[in-house]
């Protein structure tokens, strides 16, 4: 149970947005005033009972929840340490947790009154999850996506122009995933009176780090309950992949003050920390971009640097700045994982489980084949599998294709 | 900023400000092009501190950023830049316009001793509003250095005494809710704009965003304290570049030339009001 500690880790943010120095409001006047709107909007229904139960009924019957948990029997005797339980949000509706937050965000904006929603996305499933709900509820639907990512996401950009949505590719920069941020700042600084900007991860200007990670703290909330009903106890350890970390604070949140509970996130470290790579904690410094102060690549002069990850979802130069005040202050432990470890990971889950996960949540597989077998048998480590790698297939098929042609 | 302000009231005119993107498209021509400016009649000049990721900014400027970060230039540099600019011109006032990270990780206190001692009297920060005005407005008031702040379009006029609090020099009202480049806003909702932040405060109130002719030029000064023009100034830049984009013979008198078409726009507005 958890009982209420002085120095809870839950408290944050301050009333101005802050974890510690990090988080913050660091946006363009025109935008102050909605943020603003969108704070109280956000304040009221926290606390409205009405937004809760209209929430519970769509999270039920519309996206799938509870996602189950599941006990990796075949991944834990390969790996011959740790009891391994994945949590299913890849079963969710649209194949990853991103919907259980832009459900969220939608019903905010409806109560808002505002009709046309943007987004940026990486791999895409954030901007499948923002289509598809705009198609539910009959809004329009723009979503910023690096040219890049356009192209090695196909399935999930044929999937948003099939649900209605407008997919724009952004051609600046790296044509990643921070310019489709970007770019979807740019078209709300200029569309600001009848927009809603739909964030997709615990990232951007105060109240959404927050709002983003109640969202998707259902995650956690529900593992706590089931490892209950499974085991009769909390579990030992939890882990899940960071790109800005959504997922990973959905499950982290509610075990925080948990002092029994081990927390890793995992980064990507793309060809290798000392290389391109995409992990903000570990090869980068604090500093203020897209609306936050938070752990951030960049070079001596403050120049941001372009992120690289083999997973469209986790290349992105920034984290959440809960996340770098977690790491500050040492309550999560911030790991790394490079493309070929994910690509293995990705390759055996496949094979062992029957599941092919998303090349995201496949950076915390690489880990925990890592850390499970150095963890006695009745330890138990729960896993975020956040997305489905069906958005992943064409790309992983050409790269293992290539190689059996090389040999 | 001040004596300017009070010597454009003196002869009766709005001030002309212009906008160019620091090291665009080389440290040399940059220095050469902000030195050109006065000559070309402008009364204030904004110097871009490039960023790579200039959120509120459209194409032009984004561009112009990235042609002077690939030039090399920095930070310290356009610090350089202004100092090198105050050897012939200690009257003309600058202004550094930017994003916080760059200056957020060259340290604060050590900027604001930089910027005042290169000669820069002021800072427009983009993504500092109030809400977060003891990262860097508060230290710059009390360094000596004006803190001009945007107010826009969506600024209301609850929010206004809040982001009039910490302002000083001159109010920068973003005509347009938009990136830099759009279209401009007509001059009478401009005019009723400036009217109405000027009941909140007795700064001069300068209008940009939008303005690339003289024409607008004078419509606009005609309503407010001043004209900021930056995308087409740096459109004309672009459009004297090689293919390679380097600077050619005629880059500097390209800006020039704009520049000195926009300050006569700007004149007019005044002889018009007569
Ligand atoms: C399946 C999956 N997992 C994880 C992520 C990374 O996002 P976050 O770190 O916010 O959970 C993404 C992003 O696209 C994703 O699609």
């Amino acid at each position: 149970m958890t009982t209420a500690i002085p120095n809870s880790y839950r408290s944050g943010p301050d009333d101005r947005g802050h974890f510690g120095i990090f988080g913050g409001r660091f946006v363009a006047e025109t935008l102050m005033p909605l943020i603003l709107d969108l704070e109280k909007a956000y304040a009221e229904a926290k606390v409205d009972p009405a937004f809760h139960a209209e929430m519970t009924g769509y999270l039920k019957h519309y996206v799938g929840r509870p996602s189950p948990l599941y006990y990796a029997e075949r991944l834990t005797e390969h790996l011959g340490g740790a009891k391994i339980y994945f949590k299913r949000e890849e079963l969710n509706h649209t194949g990853s947790h991103k919907v259980n937050n832009v459900l969220g965000q939608i019903m905010v904006a409806r109560r808002m009154g505002k009709k046309r929603i943007i987004a940026e996305t990486g791999a895409g499933q954030h901007g499948v999850a923002t289509a598809t709900l705009c198609a539910r509820f009959g809004l329009d639907c723009v979503v910023y996506m690096g040219a890049v990512d356009v192209e090695r996401q196909q399935p999930n950009v044929i999937r948003m122009e099939m649900l209605g949505a407008k997919v724009v590719p952004v051609q600046s920069g790296a044509k990643t995933l921070k310019d489709a941020m970007n770019e979807a700042l740019r078209d709300w600084v200029t569309n600001v009176h009848d927009t809603f900007y739909c964030i997709g991860t615990v990232a951007g200007p105060h109240p959404y780090p927050m709002m983003v990670r109640d969202f998707q703290s259902v995650i956690g909330s529900e593992t706590r309950t089931q490892m209950q009903e499974a085991e009769g106890r909390l579990p030992d350890s939890l882990i899940a992949c960071i790109g800005g970390g959504s997922n990973a604070m959905g499950l982290f949140h509610p075990f925080l003050d948990d002092p029994t509970v081990e927390i890793y996130g995992v980064e990507a470290a793309g060809h290798g920390l000392t290389q391109l790579h995409a992990a903000s904690i570990a090869g980068g410094r604090p500093g203020v971009l897209h609306g936050n102060r938070t752990y951030l690549l960049m070079d001596e002069d403050g120049q941001i640097e372009e992120a690289h990850s083999i997973s469209a979802g986790l290349d992105y130069p920034g984290i959440g700045p809960e996340h770098s005040w977690l790491h500050d202050v040492g309550r999560v432990n911030y790991l790394s994982a490079t493309d070929e470890e994910a690509l293995a990971a990705f390759q055996l889950l496949s094979r062992l489980e029957g599941i092919i996960p998303a090349l995201e949540p496949a950076h915390a597989i690489a880990k925990v084949m890592e850390l499970a077998p150095k963890k006695p048998r009745d330890h138990l480590m729960v896993v975020n599998m956040s997305g489905r790698g069906d958005k992943d297939v064409p790309q992983v098929g050409d790269i293992l294709r290539g190689r059996a042609r090389a040999q | 900023m001040e004596a300017r302000f009070a010597q454009l009231k003196q002869e009766g005119r709005s001030a002309f400000v212009t906008f160019v993107m620091a090291g665009d498209p080389d440290p040399e021509t940059s220095l050469a092009i902000v030195k050109a400016l006065p000559q070309a009649g402008a009364d204030i000049i904004e110097i871009g501190m490039p960023f790579t990721d200039p959120m509120a900014d459209g194409p032009s400027i984004q561009a112009a950023g990235l042609r002077a970060l690939k030039a090399g230039m920095t930070l310290k540099k356009t610090l350089q830049l202004v100092r090198s600019f105050r050897d012939s011109d200690a009257a003309t006032p600058i202004v550094l316009m930017g994003y916080y990270n760059p200056i957020y990780i060259y340290g604060v206190d050590r900027f604001l001793e930089d910027a005042k001692s290169a000669g820069v009297d002021g800072l427009i920060i983009v993504d500092l509003p109030p809400e977060e005005d003891t990262e860097l407005c508060i230290p710059a008031l009390k360094a000596g250095l004006n803190f001009i702040r945007l107010a826009t379009p969506t600024t209301d006029d609850k929010r206004l005494p809040a982001v009039l609090a910490n302002t000083s020099g001159f109010v920068y009202y973003v005509s347009i809710t938009g990136i830099t480049g759009a279209a401009a806003a007509d001059s009478s909702a401009v005019g009723a704009a400036v009217a109405r932040i000027k009941r909140h405060t007795a700064l001069p109130v300068c209008v940009g965003f939008g303005i690339r002719t003289p024409e607008t030029a004078r419509a606009i000064a005609a309503n407010s304290d001043g004209a900021v023009v930056g995308t087409a100034l740096v459109d004309a830049l672009r459009a004297s570049l090689d293919p390679e984009g380097r600077a050619t013979p005629k880059t500097v008198s390209a800006v020039a030339d704009l520049a000195a078409a926009l300050a006569q726009g700007v004149r007019g507005a005044q002889q018009a009001a007569e």
